[in-house]
């Protein structure tokens, strides 16, 4: 009975895997990278590692196909045809893969008592963690306890990852704004072509500009209580 | 909005569970699966949905965006700082040991607060990436 769910659910990983690589739409793509991820949050229960399955579940399936579909929007929803051919990577990729599997043929069978990574440090832990813990579940002693280094490592890779989104988004929140800025300015003939592109890269906020483009839209509508066809004309004077 | 009607009446009732949830899967994972990790991606998992059902805006003010990010590294701050303390009480770093009489307690107390921190962090850092997202696609 294990043996057929195990099969179906690895043919249907597979299935998923070979969909995401072949679909064009992104967002056809996201969903099915959360369905992957459910579906291997379904396998890692049956070769009993709840906690990993549990992860999987919350963060691939969850929180990430949110992540990505959130990201999706700030791109196109389409994939990009490959103008080569796509013989040389398949090549490589069907390679590498059958290395791999033939990699395997050595490992030890899942659940083996007898290979290296039971033998190490697993029986010390087992034995002695409800003694020196006292808690039920080994596998919070272990992440928690004794591998705490690994787990700080951890939370800390996830802070610096998130900080460095932050930063990312929040930079080319202003690099755009800025643009805005610069665009709108154009269009009002404040300045040259040849200026805009000769010039380097200014900061991104620049504390003069919003004060003077303030400052020229102020002085645009006080003119327009006058006359609206006169706009035009008075800004540029205004800014050179 | 009235399209919305069925996920927002969900949403109201779901939310107070998966956040109840998360704190049982956070404080209960020395018995059963789960842990920080877990509990922080499902607080985070609450808040989203509460984001994507109602206005960002109503969100933002019920769990503030600068708030986020100083909780997040306190979180991270929690984990480190454990360790210095176990420092301070003349045991190695994270050694959990030394922190109460009984070696066992002190380990229950470090595993706690350890798994508090991760939490925290996670839970912070998810909604902190949610939102990063949120403001730039709202500026474009």
């Amino acid at each position: 009975m294990t043996t057929l769910v195990t099969v179906l659910l690895l043919a249907m990983l597979a299935g998923t895997a070979i969909t995401i690589a072949r679909v064009r739409g992104v967002f056809v793509a996201v969903m099915l990278t959360g369905i992957y991820s459910l579906l291997s949050a379904s396998w890692m229960l049956v070769l009993d590692a709840p906690d990993v399955a549990f992860t999987e579940a919350a963060v691939g399936a969850g929180v990430a196909t949110v992540l990505m579909l959130s990201a999706l929007a700030l791109t196109t929803n389409q994939e990009r045809r490959p103008d080569r051919p796509t013989i040389l990577p398949l090549v490589v990729v069907v390679l590498t893969g059958s290395v791999l599997v033939y990699g395997t043929l050595d490992l030890p069978s899942i659940g083996d008592p007898l290979a290296p990574a039971q033998q190490h440090v697993v029986p010390r832990y087992l034995h002695e963690s409800p003694h020196e813990i006292h808690i039920p579940n080994v596998v919070t002693s272990v992440l928690a306890s004794y591998r705490g280094y690994d787990t700080l490592g951890e939370t800390t890779v996830i802070f610096t990852a998130g900080l460095g989104v932050i930063m990312i988004l929040g930079g080319a929140q202003q690099v755009l704004s800025w643009q805005r800025s610069r665009r709108r300015e154009d269009e009002e003939g404040a300045i040259e072509l040849d200026d805009y592109t000769a010039a380097p890269l200014p900061e991104p906020r620049d504390p003069i500009r919003p004060e003077h483009g303030w400052d020229a839209r102020g002085e645009a509508a006080a003119s327009g209580g006058e006359g609206a066809g006169d706009d035009e004309g008075a800004a540029p004077e205004e800014d050179a | 909005m009235n399209h919305l009607i069925v996920p927002r009446v969900m949403a109201k009732i779901m939310i107070p569970f998966i956040l109840l949830y998360a704190f049982y899967v956070q404080f209960h994972g020395d018995y059963s699966p789960g842990g920080g990790f877990q509990a922080g991606v499902i607080f985070a998992a609450a808040v989203i949905l509460y984001t994507l059902i109602f206005r960002v805006a109503e969100a933002e003010r019920a769990v503030r965006p600068s708030a986020v990010r100083v909780i997040g590294a306190l979180g991270l701050l929690l984990y480190a700082g454990v360790g210095v303390v176990t420092l301070f009480k003349g045991g190695a770093y994270l050694e959990y040991g030394v922190l109460k009489h009984d070696p066992v307690h002190g380990q229950h107390l470090g595993i706690l607060l350890v798994e508090l921190g991760v939490g925290v962090c996670v839970a912070a850092i998810m909604i902190s990436i949610f939102y990063a997202f949120v403001d730039f696609l709202r500026a474009q």
